[in-house]
């Protein structure tokens, strides 16, 4: 049926004659030029972004006190003595991080087979809201919440000689918590958009509800699930409020979860929070900090994009 | 207002399952079941039994609880919550429905074959083991896999490509595919919702002679909106109808030859004559 929504066409053999040219539509060009410009608003920020930090790192880069090789190599960070290597910072990132993921993608996953392949309705209702209110909670009050009740208990559990006031496992647990939503939510999503044919054929076999859901939902909703999981790994790298508060002051290169240690985030805020003065060198290492942060970051969300198109699987 | 009429097996066939075991004539006998959504009743008053290695069609016009009733011989419907069965559905004398029946047990001996073929989103080979794997199968795997496949004539196909995707297969295949794993579990009773109706005219034939093959070990359900598939493939025929308050019911059982050529009842008639549904 041609033209049905134009109007004019006409019946062949009366009428006025068919016009079919093109036709002004004001509105139609000002709303898709409104759109487009929402759009580019988001690419130019990045853009911006990363030319900003770019510029600063430069910077940071070109100064004499610094070269790549110890920046890359160095374990000791103490800019007051011209000491920049990023280790301290970079190992007590992926120590928080991976404490937090320790925490957040068991649970999370859990929570997410729980609400998709178990929960009635009635469940569902009371706890999708609780698990929202969980993530809208300010992150500066996880960062308490981990200082004057994560600390402590870890202190009561493995000791007070052993676990320092300030630590990276306490700032990571509650990472992981604050962080759950996101790896449930999104898991849900993907478990949830698993067919139904698929479970009823599994049921029909003769399985379980945990065989039907750990061995045939979770696989199938694998892509989704892995997605989630690295989200939320670019979520807790990126955590900031929550180590400034509860995983120390003062860079410092351990393994161990129980001592005290710098994020690059919570180095950047410490920094940047005092009285730091323009074009200093000082100034221009917080944005090299944050151009790896940026990278680190990019990288995996580019891996977690790569992993959702590999691992894609398609029912029809 | 059912009639469940009980007739003799034919006994010209050749020894099968039943009566070397001594096993009952029927595989499911239904009696007085009344399946409701909630408050509404889909389907009153069920009264039929199907015979033991044969195959039996369900068929009625669309509404007419069919796959309703179908899914009551393996507890499908117990996945849905709002679903409540009254009466008795009998698989080798004990209720199924009985509280100390586990539903697991009873659809690891009932399978099912849904309409759209359901593929797991793994190998071809993964998806016939998977099941027998579940039920802690510990012979040699290959061998039964090829076996399945073979019995659901798809070996001769996929033989090649046993570790690829069963998602690349065609619908045809990929529901043969479903059948084989259906019969890897070894049931003694295979449900077919439909199974042909998401398929070409060559696939369904093909199913079709399939399921005369297998109806040689399994007893076999088939519900169809197709009456010229249930007059080709079928022993028995089961004709449902829907009365005015959108509830099903079952008007006549018999030999699929007497309902199509001399069946006793008028709506029956009329229905296969094509004069409504």
């Amino acid at each position: 049926m041609a033209g049905a929504g134009q109007g004019d066409t006409t019946v062949p053999g009366g009428g006025p004659p068919l016009d079919l040219r093109r036709k002004p539509r004001l509105a139609e060009t000002i709303i898709q030029g409104f759109l487009f410009l929402c759009g580019a608003i988001s690419i130019l920020t990045t853009l911006g972004i990363v030319l900003v930090l770019g510029r600063e790192s430069l910077l940071f880069f070109a100064n004499e006190e610094v070269d790549l090789l110890k920046f890359f190599g160095g374990t000791e960070w103490q800019p007051a003595i011209g000491r920049f290597g990023i280790w301290p910072l970079v190992t007590a990132t992926f120590m928080a991080s991976l404490i937090a993921m320790a925490v957040a993608l068991p649970m999370g996953l859990c929570i997410a087979i729980y609400l998709s392949e178990y929960a009635g309705h009635r469940a569902r209702s009371i706890l999708k809201p609780i698990l929202e209110v969980l993530a809208g909670i300010p992150t500066v009050v996880y960062g308490y919440f981990a200082l004057t009740f994560m600390t402590p208990l870890l202190r009561v559990i493995f000791g007070r000689d052993l676990v320092e006031i300030y630590n990276t496992a306490s700032a990571g647990i509650v990472i992981g918590i604050l962080v759950i939503p996101l790896v449930s939510s999104m898991s849900e999503d993907a478990l949830s958009a698993v067919p139904n044919s698929l479970r009823q054929a599994s049921y029909g076999l003769g399985a379980t509800r945990l065989e039907t859901a750990v061995r045939i939902v979770v696989p199938a909703a694998l892509s989704g699930v892995a997605a989630a999981f690295i989200v939320a790994i670019s979520r807790a790298i990126g955590e900031t409020m929550i180590v400034a508060i509860a995983a120390g002051a003062g860079p410092n290169f351990t393994f161990s979860p129980f001592r005290a240690a710098e994020t690059m985030t919570g180095h950047i805020v410490r920094i940047s929070g005092g009285d730091l003065s323009y074009d200093s060198i000082d100034y221009n290492s917080i944005f090299a900090i944050g151009l790896l942060l940026f990278l680190i970051t990019l990288s995996l969300n580019i891996l977690s994009q790569w992993i959702v198109r590999r691992f894609r699987e398609e029912y029809e | 207002m059912s009639i469940a009429i009980e007739r003799p097996l034919r006994t010209e066939e050749g020894p099968n399952a039943a009566s070397q075991n001594g096993m009952n004539r029927y595989a499911i006998e239904v009696g007085a079941m009344n399946v409701f959504y909630g408050d509404f009743c889909a389907v009153r008053d069920v009264s039929m039994q199907a015979p033991t290695n044969k195959i039996t069609a369900i068929i009625g016009p669309s509404g007419c609880g069919k796959s309703t009733v179908l899914r009551c011989f393996n507890r499908m419907n117990d996945l849905i919550s709002s679903v409540r069965i009254e009466g008795k559905v009998l698989f080798q004398g004990q209720n199924i429905y009985d509280v100390s029946v586990d539903p697991v047990e009873v659809r690891r001996r009932i399978g099912m074959v849904f309409q759209k073929p359901n593929p797991f989103p793994k190998t071809i080979y993964e998806n016939v083991a998977w099941g027998t794997r579940i039920n802690g199968f510990k012979g040699d795997m290959d061998e039964l896999v090829e076996r399945a496949l073979r019995a659901a004539a798809l070996w001769d196909e996929v033989k090649d490509k046993l570790q690829q995707s069963a998602l690349g297969l065609s619908g045809g295949q990929q529901q043969r595919l479903c059948i084989a794993r259906a019969i890897a579990v070894e049931p003694e009773i295979i449900l077919m919702d439909e199974p042909a109706s998401a398929l070409d005219p060559i696939a369904t034939l093909r199913i079709e002679d399939l399921m005369k093959e297998l109806s040689e070990q399994y007893t076999i359900i088939v519900v169809t909106h197709n009456m010229q598939q249930a007059a080709r493939v079928s022993d028995y025929t089961a004709f449902f109808n829907v009365d005015d308050n959108r509830t099903g019911y079952l008007i006549e059982f018999d030999d699929t030859e007497k309902i199509f050529t001399n069946p006793s009842q008028k709506s029956t008639e009329d229905y296969i004559t094509g004069r409504f549904g």
